[in-house]
Protein backbone atom coordinates (compact mmCIF):
# COMPACT_ATOMS: atom_id res chain seq x y z
CA UNK A 1 0.00 0.00 0.00
CA UNK A 2 1.80 3.47 -1.22
CA UNK A 3 0.40 6.80 -0.88
CA UNK A 4 2.31 9.63 -3.23
CA UNK A 5 0.11 13.05 -2.30
CA UNK A 6 -2.72 13.96 -0.75
CA UNK A 7 -4.83 13.23 -3.54
CA UNK A 8 -3.36 10.19 -4.97
CA UNK A 9 -3.63 6.72 -3.55
CA UNK A 10 -3.16 3.32 -4.76
CA UNK A 11 -4.05 0.19 -2.49
CA UNK A 12 -4.45 -3.49 -2.08
CA UNK A 13 -6.71 -5.46 -0.39
CA UNK A 14 -7.59 -9.35 -0.17
CA UNK A 15 -10.66 -10.72 0.04
CA UNK A 16 -12.08 -14.59 1.39
CA UNK A 17 -14.50 -16.26 -0.41
CA UNK A 18 -17.12 -17.93 1.87
CA UNK A 19 -16.13 -15.40 5.22
CA UNK A 20 -19.34 -14.26 5.57
CA UNK A 21 -17.57 -13.21 9.21
CA UNK A 22 -15.33 -10.28 7.49
CA UNK A 23 -17.62 -9.41 5.23
CA UNK A 24 -17.61 -5.42 5.03
CA UNK A 25 -14.57 -5.28 6.17
CA UNK A 26 -12.49 -4.25 3.18
CA UNK A 27 -15.35 -1.62 1.94
CA UNK A 28 -15.55 -0.45 5.32
CA UNK A 29 -11.26 -0.03 4.95
CA UNK A 30 -12.04 1.96 1.18
CA UNK A 31 -14.02 4.14 2.74
CA UNK A 32 -11.87 5.04 6.12
CA UNK A 33 -9.71 5.80 3.36
CA UNK A 34 -11.22 7.77 1.14
CA UNK A 35 -12.69 10.25 3.99
CA UNK A 36 -9.02 10.67 5.42
CA UNK A 37 -7.91 11.63 1.45
CA UNK A 38 -10.94 14.34 1.72
CA UNK A 39 -12.92 13.15 -0.94
CA UNK A 40 -16.59 13.69 -0.86
CA UNK A 41 -18.90 12.18 1.03
CA UNK A 42 -21.13 11.82 -1.49
CA UNK A 43 -18.23 9.90 -4.11
CA UNK A 44 -17.61 8.28 -0.86
CA UNK A 45 -20.75 7.04 -0.18
CA UNK A 46 -21.13 5.61 -3.41
CA UNK A 47 -17.65 3.83 -3.77
CA UNK A 48 -18.82 2.15 0.05
CA UNK A 49 -22.06 0.57 -1.61
CA UNK A 50 -20.28 -0.77 -5.07
CA UNK A 51 -17.59 -1.60 -3.16
CA UNK A 52 -19.78 -3.58 -0.54
CA UNK A 53 -21.85 -5.23 -2.97
CA UNK A 54 -18.81 -6.38 -4.76
CA UNK A 55 -17.07 -7.75 -1.57
CA UNK A 56 -20.51 -9.90 -1.06
CA UNK A 57 -20.49 -11.26 -4.57
CA UNK A 58 -16.85 -12.18 -3.50
CA UNK A 59 -17.47 -13.74 -0.52
CA UNK A 60 -20.78 -15.33 -1.27
CA UNK A 61 -19.53 -17.06 -4.27
CA UNK A 62 -15.74 -17.21 -5.22
CA UNK A 63 -12.61 -18.17 -3.97
CA UNK A 64 -11.25 -15.26 -2.92
CA UNK A 65 -10.06 -11.81 -4.99
CA UNK A 66 -7.86 -9.16 -4.84
CA UNK A 67 -9.63 -5.50 -4.73
CA UNK A 68 -7.54 -2.41 -6.19
CA UNK A 69 -8.16 0.80 -5.20
CA UNK A 70 -6.79 4.06 -6.91
CA UNK A 71 -7.34 7.42 -6.27
CA UNK A 72 -6.52 9.83 -9.07
CA UNK A 73 -7.42 13.93 -9.37
CA UNK A 74 -10.66 13.49 -10.99
CA UNK A 75 -11.71 9.72 -10.24
CA UNK A 76 -12.00 6.93 -7.84
CA UNK A 77 -11.21 3.44 -9.24
CA UNK A 78 -12.29 0.17 -7.78
CA UNK A 79 -11.33 -3.38 -9.41
CA UNK A 80 -12.17 -6.37 -8.01
CA UNK A 81 -10.72 -9.49 -9.70
CA UNK A 82 -11.52 -12.95 -8.11
CA UNK A 83 -10.78 -16.61 -8.50
CA UNK A 84 -13.89 -18.16 -8.65
CA UNK A 85 -16.69 -19.79 -10.72
CA UNK A 86 -17.47 -17.29 -12.91
CA UNK A 87 -20.54 -16.09 -14.27
CA UNK A 88 -21.87 -18.00 -17.52
CA UNK A 89 -24.56 -15.47 -18.77
CA UNK A 90 -23.47 -11.84 -17.94
CA UNK A 91 -26.59 -10.06 -19.23
CA UNK A 92 -29.08 -12.32 -17.19
CA UNK A 93 -26.71 -11.88 -13.67
CA UNK A 94 -26.96 -8.15 -14.58
CA UNK A 95 -30.72 -8.57 -14.16
CA UNK A 96 -32.27 -7.51 -11.29
CA UNK A 97 -33.83 -10.07 -8.89
CA UNK A 98 -32.04 -12.66 -10.91
CA UNK A 99 -29.56 -14.90 -8.30
CA UNK A 100 -28.03 -17.93 -8.20
CA UNK A 101 -27.41 -17.68 -4.39
CA UNK A 102 -28.16 -20.82 -2.08
CA UNK A 103 -30.81 -20.92 0.61
CA UNK A 104 -27.84 -20.20 3.41
CA UNK A 105 -26.86 -16.58 1.65
CA UNK A 106 -30.74 -15.67 1.43
CA UNK A 107 -31.32 -16.43 4.93
CA UNK A 108 -28.77 -13.70 5.81
CA UNK A 109 -30.74 -10.96 3.71
CA UNK A 110 -28.07 -11.52 0.72
CA UNK A 111 -28.40 -13.24 -3.03
CA UNK A 112 -31.95 -10.67 -3.37
CA UNK A 113 -30.43 -10.26 -7.02
CA UNK A 114 -29.70 -6.80 -6.34
CA UNK A 115 -26.01 -5.93 -6.16
CA UNK A 116 -24.46 -5.76 -9.65
CA UNK A 117 -27.88 -3.51 -10.41
CA UNK A 118 -26.25 -1.48 -7.33
CA UNK A 119 -22.90 -1.21 -8.63
CA UNK A 120 -23.80 -0.19 -11.73
CA UNK A 121 -26.39 2.72 -10.49
CA UNK A 122 -24.14 3.66 -8.34
CA UNK A 123 -21.06 3.80 -10.54
CA UNK A 124 -20.36 6.74 -13.65
CA UNK A 125 -18.30 3.99 -15.44
CA UNK A 126 -18.58 -0.07 -15.36
CA UNK A 127 -17.02 -3.08 -16.75
CA UNK A 128 -17.97 -6.56 -15.98
CA UNK A 129 -15.84 -9.77 -17.83
CA UNK A 130 -15.64 -13.25 -16.52
CA UNK A 131 -14.30 -16.23 -17.52
CA UNK A 132 -16.26 -19.73 -16.60
CA UNK A 133 -14.15 -21.78 -14.05
CA UNK A 134 -11.58 -19.37 -13.91
CA UNK A 135 -13.07 -15.62 -12.35
CA UNK A 136 -14.73 -11.99 -12.61
CA UNK A 137 -13.40 -8.74 -13.19
CA UNK A 138 -15.14 -6.26 -11.80
CA UNK A 139 -14.53 -2.38 -12.94
CA UNK A 140 -15.95 0.64 -11.30
CA UNK A 141 -15.45 3.81 -11.84
CA UNK A 142 -16.94 6.96 -9.86
CA UNK A 143 -16.00 10.68 -10.97
CA UNK A 144 -14.78 13.16 -8.61
CA UNK A 145 -16.24 16.98 -8.49
CA UNK B 1 -35.49 14.31 16.23
CA UNK B 2 -32.48 12.14 18.01
CA UNK B 3 -32.32 8.67 17.78
CA UNK B 4 -32.59 8.67 21.86
CA UNK B 5 -36.09 10.69 21.45
CA UNK B 6 -37.54 7.47 19.45
CA UNK B 7 -36.20 4.96 21.92
CA UNK B 8 -37.78 7.14 24.49
CA UNK B 9 -41.46 7.29 23.15
CA UNK B 10 -41.00 3.75 21.69
CA UNK B 11 -39.78 2.33 24.57
CA UNK B 12 -36.94 0.43 22.59
CA UNK B 13 -34.67 -1.97 24.42
CA UNK B 14 -31.36 -0.57 23.73
CA UNK B 15 -28.88 -3.43 23.11
CA UNK B 16 -26.00 -1.19 22.65
CA UNK B 17 -24.39 1.75 21.34
CA UNK B 18 -26.24 3.82 23.51
CA UNK B 19 -23.46 6.72 23.75
CA UNK B 20 -24.47 7.09 19.96
CA UNK B 21 -28.25 7.86 20.10
CA UNK B 22 -27.72 11.61 19.97
CA UNK B 23 -27.72 11.27 16.32
CA UNK B 24 -30.17 13.16 13.76
CA UNK B 25 -32.58 10.66 12.60
CA UNK B 26 -33.64 11.82 9.03
CA UNK B 27 -35.55 9.18 8.00
CA UNK B 28 -36.17 5.55 8.09
CA UNK B 29 -36.17 1.95 6.00
CA UNK B 30 -37.79 -1.18 6.92
CA UNK B 31 -35.84 -4.37 4.97
CA UNK B 32 -34.17 -7.33 5.40
CA UNK B 33 -32.69 -8.14 2.23
CA UNK B 34 -29.48 -6.09 2.55
CA UNK B 35 -28.71 -4.91 -0.99
CA UNK B 36 -32.11 -3.12 -1.04
CA UNK B 37 -30.83 -1.37 2.31
CA UNK B 38 -27.28 -0.52 0.77
CA UNK B 39 -29.18 0.55 -2.43
CA UNK B 40 -31.72 2.85 -0.69
CA UNK B 41 -31.50 4.47 2.88
CA UNK B 42 -29.79 7.45 3.38
CA UNK B 43 -27.58 8.83 5.86
CA UNK B 44 -29.18 9.51 9.41
CA UNK B 45 -31.74 6.62 8.60
CA UNK B 46 -32.73 4.81 11.33
CA UNK B 47 -33.29 0.69 9.69
CA UNK B 48 -35.68 -1.55 10.87
CA UNK B 49 -35.15 -4.93 9.82
CA UNK B 50 -35.43 -8.84 11.30
CA UNK B 51 -31.83 -9.28 10.48
CA UNK B 52 -29.51 -10.34 13.31
CA UNK B 53 -26.29 -11.15 11.81
CA UNK B 54 -23.17 -9.44 12.47
CA UNK B 55 -23.25 -8.35 8.41
CA UNK B 56 -26.16 -5.58 9.48
CA UNK B 57 -23.87 -4.10 10.84
CA UNK B 58 -21.22 -3.05 8.05
CA UNK B 59 -24.32 -1.85 6.04
CA UNK B 60 -25.40 0.50 8.61
CA UNK B 61 -21.91 1.95 8.99
CA UNK B 62 -20.82 1.83 5.63
CA UNK B 63 -24.40 3.59 4.94
CA UNK B 64 -23.64 5.98 8.06
CA UNK B 65 -27.44 4.96 9.39
CA UNK B 66 -28.23 6.34 12.33
CA UNK B 67 -28.88 2.56 14.18
CA UNK B 68 -30.65 -0.76 13.46
CA UNK B 69 -34.22 -1.23 15.24
CA UNK B 70 -34.80 -5.28 15.58
CA UNK B 71 -38.62 -6.19 15.63
CA UNK B 72 -40.34 -9.18 16.78
CA UNK B 73 -38.28 -8.79 20.19
CA UNK B 74 -35.43 -10.72 17.98
CA UNK B 75 -31.97 -10.75 20.15
CA UNK B 76 -28.74 -9.89 18.26
CA UNK B 77 -26.11 -12.57 18.00
CA UNK B 78 -23.17 -11.41 20.43
CA UNK B 79 -20.84 -10.78 17.14
CA UNK B 80 -23.38 -8.22 15.98
CA UNK B 81 -23.54 -6.31 19.60
CA UNK B 82 -19.58 -6.56 19.36
CA UNK B 83 -19.11 -5.45 15.87
CA UNK B 84 -22.11 -2.46 16.70
CA UNK B 85 -20.61 -1.76 19.67
CA UNK B 86 -17.01 -0.68 18.36
CA UNK B 87 -18.46 0.67 15.12
CA UNK B 88 -20.68 2.98 17.07
CA UNK B 89 -23.89 1.98 15.74
CA UNK B 90 -27.06 1.65 18.12
CA UNK B 91 -28.98 -1.47 17.74
CA UNK B 92 -32.19 -1.66 19.11
CA UNK B 93 -34.95 -4.11 19.81
CA UNK B 94 -39.05 -3.28 19.55
CA UNK B 95 -41.62 -6.38 20.43
CA UNK B 96 -43.82 -4.88 17.40
CA UNK B 97 -43.91 -6.41 14.38
CA UNK B 98 -41.74 -4.27 11.24
CA UNK B 99 -45.21 -2.97 9.89
CA UNK B 100 -45.78 -1.35 13.08
CA UNK B 101 -42.63 0.08 14.03
CA UNK B 102 -42.80 1.54 10.98
CA UNK B 103 -45.89 3.23 10.94
CA UNK B 104 -45.07 4.59 14.63
CA UNK B 105 -42.03 5.57 13.70
CA UNK B 106 -42.97 7.62 10.59
CA UNK B 107 -45.35 9.28 12.54
CA UNK B 108 -42.98 10.06 15.04
CA UNK B 109 -40.78 11.99 12.37
CA UNK B 110 -43.77 13.03 10.49
CA UNK B 111 -45.30 15.20 13.77
CA UNK B 112 -41.67 17.11 13.48
CA UNK B 113 -42.44 18.82 10.21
Amino acid sequence: MEETNRNIYSGQFDIEGGNFNAAGTVSTSIKSILKKLNIPGEIVRKAAIVSYEAEINVVSYAKKAVVRLTVAPKKVHIEVDDTGPGIPNIELAMQEGYSTADQRIREMGFGAGMGLSNIKNYSDEFHIESEVGKGTRLQMTIQTP
Amino acid sequence: MKTEKIVQELGLDVKCGGDYLDKKVTGGYTGDLLSDVMGNSKEGYIWITRQVHQNIVAVASLKELAGIILINSSEPTRETLEKAEAEGIPIMVSNLPAFEISGKIYNLLMSEI
